[in-house]
């Protein structure tokens, strides 16, 4: 029988193993498409560690939102691009050290600030949902439409105007289509397009040549 | 047993590898703005094991607003790349250069 405490820190190091390795594909792999397909890992098995730390509503969400909206989004785009993948790799071994450095240098700073050893001690609590009583969601959800709900309702708007804004700039009217203006059909007045002719009734007076009598 | 020291050395290792793509990754936009989405993933890592650590709301709550400002910056930051290759044919931030004085 393996303890809990020992199954999650296997657990916690399997997917932080996935989560690390999906993420350096993502920065060097040569095709688009497989470095979108990285992060897709990448997100997945962070929500994997989310739910370890009990955070299981942003797990969720994550993965509803970020792996099923915005990368299908990344990748719609990076399928519709037409890159040419050997101009995108010059340059890659030039500044591959640069990269290196600076990312091991901030690493180490990074490190030194938050104090690792120091931190060993400090191990998670209960969950602070269940010691009142709640799911995370129900916790979550209590904090976000009373106390935080007017941010809540501006990243409506902001994802509102997100849209928008997408739809505006990438629309493009093309010169060559022929298209409905819907408030000139809603405004037309039917004088515009009838004209009523007014004229006397008459009576041909001869048969004509067509209508004379057979025989 | 998992410490708070987990969470946070991995959300820092992973957010250096996202500054190492910004620099390797010179030439292709769309790899920029995956490293981006790298940066703030690193981030909501620190949110959400603080929160738990503290056992605070406002952590994950702010992991909620973020994961939405992300989405919209996203979906702008796409519509821009494609309407910008759409006018140059090219994902090359080097060679997007026509605002340079």
């Amino acid at each position: 029988m393996i303890d809990t405490n020992l199954l999650q820190l296997i657990c916690f190091y399997g997917f932080a193993a996935v989560t690390v390795a999906a993420a350096l594909a993502v920065i060097t792999v040569k095709n688009s498409v497989h470095a979108v397909l990285s992060l897709v890992l990448a997100f997945f098995s962070t929500a994997c560690i989310w739910l370890l730390a009990e955070a299981e509503f942003l797990a969720i969400a994550l993965i509803v939102v970020y792996v099923g909206a915005v990368m299908v989004l990344f990748l719609f785009v990076v399928m519709m691009l037409d890159i040419k993948m050997e101009q995108v790799r010059e340059g890659f071994i030039r500044y591959l050290p640069v990269g290196i450095i600076v990312a091991l240098v901030m690493l180490g700073e990074m490190l030194a600030l938050i104090g690792v050893r120091a931190m060993h001690a400090h191990v998670l609590g209960a969950d602070p949902a269940a010691a009142v009583g709640l799911s995370n969601t129900a916790w979550l959800g209590g904090a976000l439409y009373t106390q935080y709900l007017l941010p809540f309702e501006i990243a409506a708007v902001i994802l509102t105007v997100g849209v928008v804004v997408a739809v505006a700039l990438t629309l493009r009217q093309r010169g060559d289509k022929r298209h409905e203006s819907a408030s000139e059909q809603v405004r037309v007045n039917p004088r515009d397009r009838i004209r009523v002719v007014k004229m006397a009734p008459s009576r041909p007076d001869e048969p004509t040549a067509s209508q004379e009598p057979l025989q | 047993m998992i410490t708070l020291s987990h969470f946070i050395v991995l959300g820092a290792v992973l957010f250096c590898i996202a500054v190492a793509g910004l620099f390797i990754n010179r030439k292709n936009v769309i790899v920029l703005l995956m490293a981006i989405e790298l940066m703030l993933l690193a981030v909501n890592m620190n949110f959400v094991a603080f929160s738990r650590f503290l056992g605070d709301v406002g952590g994950q709550v702010f992991v909620f607003f973020i994961l939405t400002v992300a989405a919209a910056e996203s979906a702008i930051g796409l519509a821009i790349l494609v309407l910008l290759f759409r006018n140059r044919s090219t994902v090359n931030v080097a060679e997007i250069d026509s605002m340079k004085g």
